[in-house]
């Protein structure tokens, strides 16, 4: 009788060391072949760097790494997927002006006719119901679309693991089904898959086994079918899953946020005009926007900062001031706070201090300026009071801001915008990529603030995070906007229908191209 | 095959010592091109390095010619820490010799102790104003401020050549293209007896500390840091572009302008139409090298300046071509950029796996 086949791949003892934090100590893994296992762990855990190091972007300091019972050593991702490693990043790498068909020609090795190429793509595409057209411009792909295309490029390759990073993050949850089931086809073939993930429900529908990684350490492996989100939450975090409590909605706030007829056509070629936008936020309400991404968020949101400044004053109104001409910084003024989907680069600057970047939106407000000088003593004392409040971890205010895990950043901006004590507060994907104990510390914050009286305007792609914290809940597609409709009497279904641009009322024109449904 | 990697994480330390690498290569560089010339490598260096400053009036030519250097050099670094790339710092400075010039000599019987203010005034508004065409002509029409500042560097040159042609020639100058010898009103006191040094050196080593704090403390330098760092940072925190495009053109307009002023009051005594002595180009390198720190520009000045000196040394002596300073120059900006390039990348050699 044969020995047992070794497993794909087998990870013992991996440490990685960099200069300030060990990312990665005394790692075991083990996938074996058609396996679809999920390596769950907290932002800052080490997931990221586990995974550069299996794909060759980083390299160990210490450890072991076995590919179908050989030692390797990969040195470089081209050396991965010659192994048959292939690797979907959460940030998707294509050229926009290029075809389907060129952009997945710039990835493989030798130059394959793109006839040819063609060809082969639609026969992959097929054969895992990945429906794509190579011929098509990736601009006028949704980002599902754009997803398949990087699935598809990895599939070409005929990979024997695939690592896939928070694939779902920009998926409409019907899109969600698809993806599971043409990953469960690939195991069913065959294929490892190596699937990042904090969405517990989703690993508990799609993976065999987990690995939890805590503190760059395993905490456990567990089958995930047989653990609750609970028991998986508990080997993440250490400690219980929090609740945030969310009592009901002051009635009869006045109108902080009015958005009367927002349209603004989008300066990027490849952006999203918007079209005709109602809304009223409420104090002591908090109203989410849905959608997938791509269909107008984020120029929404820059049309309400003052980042992109509108042709008409009345469109935007902020506390009863018709805002549209304002600058952002004007618009601070009247008591708005905003928390961007960037975090590095927009919301902070990278190479500055925490107290630094304290100073850059809060200066007016806390009063960190004065006589046209920084008060740098009351802008570290801000910054260190935003970082104990909202629980940041770091070694203090004059650590630089691209030093902190993704997770403590956003704690820290959204700390340095609600100690502004904000009239509005605009909150843009407040929990994308961190992990369930700070995004429940984020959700709360945010409660909290709204039982304070400020009205809070949030827009997110998880749906869970939208039912648990809003009142009410509207939905952006192709640059349109939904009514907003109380979240009690709506549900998940019906909010993914919308998604699509089908609700009632709804022009015609908003279901051509069903972009959004992709 | 040779490629270059991005390096993960650029050591802090190499940053700061990357200046001293290119000083040292532009030694070594320097010691070759001696050698080739066939002259002794060693006195070259010795004219180059210890001649200029053997002695105390050698001390005080080095300051003197640092002295415009770190004045367009510290205005330059403003702007360029937000991005804002004012390359005519040249032209800038000529116009501020004019409007000190146009002071002088428009107040010619006067020996008011206001005309020496009255100069440096008019110096800083003229560098200024030259400056404010590429700001306005960003912030109106996005043309280019590179191209922009950088034309009117010829432009200004050819305003000065007409002035002390035309207008501004000294009657009684036997036709040469200058204006006359301003009196001694006009001229900034010389502070070290015997020497030429004047008021000027301690006033730039004012303006590099009042830069310093600029950048460093005051909330409009933060504002340009930010913007420099971080475009779309600045935008979400509603920092305006158009201000930092002046502030950043203004602010190296008007201290070349003040260098400007400081060289007619001071050495020059007179406009001539030779007065585009390369101080404004050099500085760019000055502030590069000072990694656009008020106190490495200090030192970088004194650097450039020994070069100039040398330069002239290695002329006198050894039969050189003046250009020789020009190209110790540009050796030290090529190293500097060259170690830059190596901080942040590394190289490796062999295929590129496919």
């Amino acid at each position: 009788m044969n020995p047992p086949a070794p497993p794909r791949l087998r990870l013992a003892g991996i440490r990685k060391v960099y200069p300030t934090v060990v990312a990665n100590d005394g790692i075991a893994l083990a996938v074996e072949a058609g396996e679809i296992h999920a390596v769950l762990g907290e932002n800052g855990a080490g997931k990221s760097t586990l995974m550069k190091i299996i794909y060759g972007a980083a390299r160990p300091s210490a450890g072991e790494m076995w590919w179908e019972g050989e030692r390797v050593e990969v040195a470089n991702p081209a050396q991965a997927r010659a192994l048959g490693i292939g690797m979907v990043f959460q940030h998707f790498s294509l050229f926009e002006t290029l075809t389907v068909a060129e952009n997945v020609a710039l990835a493989l090795p030798g130059k394959p006719p793109l006839s040819e190429l063609a060809r082969r793509i639609e026969e992959v595409s097929q054969h895992y119901g990945l429906p794509v057209d190579p011929r098509r411009h990736v601009h006028a792909l949704s980002v599902g679309e754009r997803q398949r295309v990087e699935i598809v490029r990895c599939l070409l390759q005929n990979p024997k693991l695939l690592i896939m990073d928070e694939p779902t993050s920009v998926l409409t949850p019907q899109a969600v089904e698809k993806l599971f089931d043409t990953l469960r086809q690939l195991a069913a073939e065959g294929c490892s898959i190596l699937y990042i993930s904090h969405k517990l429900d989703e690993i508990q529908a799609l993976c065999h086994t987990a690995t939890v990684l805590r503190g760059g350490r395993v905490s456990g492996h567990c089958r995930p079918a047989e653990e609750t989100p609970q028991s998986m939450a508990r080997l993440m975090t250490g400690r219980d899953l929090p609740v945030c409590e969310h009592g009901p909605a002051a009635a009869g706030g006045e109108v902080r946020l009015r958005l009367a007829g927002l349209s603004h056509a989008s300066d990027d070629p490849f952006g999203t005009d918007l079209k005709d936008i109602h809304l009223d936020v409420h104090a002591g309400e908090i109203v989410g926007i849905a959608g997938v991404s791509g269909n107008g968020q984020q120029e929404l949101l820059r049309a309400i900062s003052g980042e992109d400044i509108i042709a008409e004053k009345f469109p935007v109104q902020i506390c009863g001031v018709e805002a549209g001409r304002l600058s952002a910084g004007r618009r601070r003024r009247l008591g708005l706070c905003f928390v961007p989907e960037e975090r590095l680069g927009r919301g902070t600057v990278p190479s500055m201090s925490l107290t630094d970047n304290a100073v850059l939106t809060a200066a007016r407000n806390a009063r960190l300026v004065h006589a046209g000088f920084v008060a740098f003593g009351r802008a570290r004392r801000f910054a260190a009071e935003c970082i104990a409040r909202f629980d940041v971890r770091c070694g203090g205010p004059q650590v630089e801001a691209e030093s902190l895990s993704g997770g403590n950043l956003q704690k820290f901006i959204v700390g340095r915008e609600m100690l502004q004590a904000p009239r509005v507060f605009v909150c843009a994907q407040p929990t994308w990529g961190v992990d369930v104990g700070a995004a429940a510390f984020i959700r709360q914050a945010i409660i909290d603030l709204r039982n304070r009286g400020c009205a809070v305007l949030v827009v997110s792609e998880e749906l869970d995070e939208l039912f648990e914290i809003c009142d009410r809940i509207a939905v952006m597609a192709q640059g349109r906007l939904s009514p907003a409709r109380p979240a009690a009497e709506t549900g998940v279904e019906n909010i993914g229908l919308w998604m699509s641009g089908l609700w009632p009322g709804a022009d015609g024109s908003a279901t051509e191209t069903g972009r959004a449904a992709a | 095959m040779l490629r270059l990697e991005a390096r993960a994480e650029p050591s802090y330390l190499m940053r700061w010592c990357s200046p001293l690498l290119a000083a040292a290569l532009t030694l070594l560089a320097g010691l070759a091109i001696f050698w080739l010339l066939d002259k002794d490598p060693l006195e070259g260096l010795r004219y180059f390095l210890v001649h200029p400053v053997k002695d105390l009036y050698g001390v005080s030519e080095l300051l003197l010619k640092a002295t415009p250097l770190m004045l367009c050099a510290i205005g330059l670094a403003v702007g360029f820490r937000a991005n804002v790339w004012n390359i005519g710092a040249e032209g800038q400075f000529m116009l501020g010799t004019v409007g000190a010039s146009g002071v002088a000599l428009y107040f010619a019987e006067s020996d008011s102790a206001l005309i020496l203010p009255a100069m440096l005034a008019a110096g800083a508004a003229a560098g200024a104003l030259w400056a404010a065409i590429p700001a306005l002509l960003r912030t109106r029409f996005n043309a280019n401020e590179i191209l922009v500042s950088l034309m009117l560097v010829y432009v200004a040159q050819l305003f000065v050549s007409w002035l002390v042609f035309g207008p501004w020639r000294d009657p009684m100058g036997f036709g040469f293209p200058q204006t006359a010898m301003f009196h001694d009103a006009a001229l900034l006191p010389v502070v070290l007896e015997g020497t030429r040094l004047h008021l000027g050196f301690p006033f730039g080593l004012a303006v590099l500390a009042a830069g310093y704090v600029f950048m460093n403390r005051s909330y409009p330098g933060f504002r340009m840091r930010v913007a420099g760092e971080a475009a779309d940072a600045a935008r979400y925190a509603g920092f305006s572009t158009r201000r930092t495009v002046w502030i950043g053109l203004l602010a190296g307009g008007a201290a070349a302008g003040v260098a400007g002023m400081m060289e007619v009051a001071g050495p020059m005594g007179q406009l001539t139409d030779k007065v585009g002595l390369g101080y404004g180009f050099a500085a760019i390198i000055v502030a590069f090298v000072g990694r656009l720190h008020a106190f490495g520009i200090l030192l970088a000045s004194l650097l450039m300046a020994l070069l100039f000196i040398g330069g002239e040394q290695a002329q006198q002596y050894m039969n050189l071509p003046g250009s020789i300073s020009l190209v110790f120059q540009g050796l030290l900006l090529f190293f500097l950029l060259g170690s830059d390039v190596f901080i942040h990348h590394r190289l490796r050699v062999g295929r590129a796996a496919a």
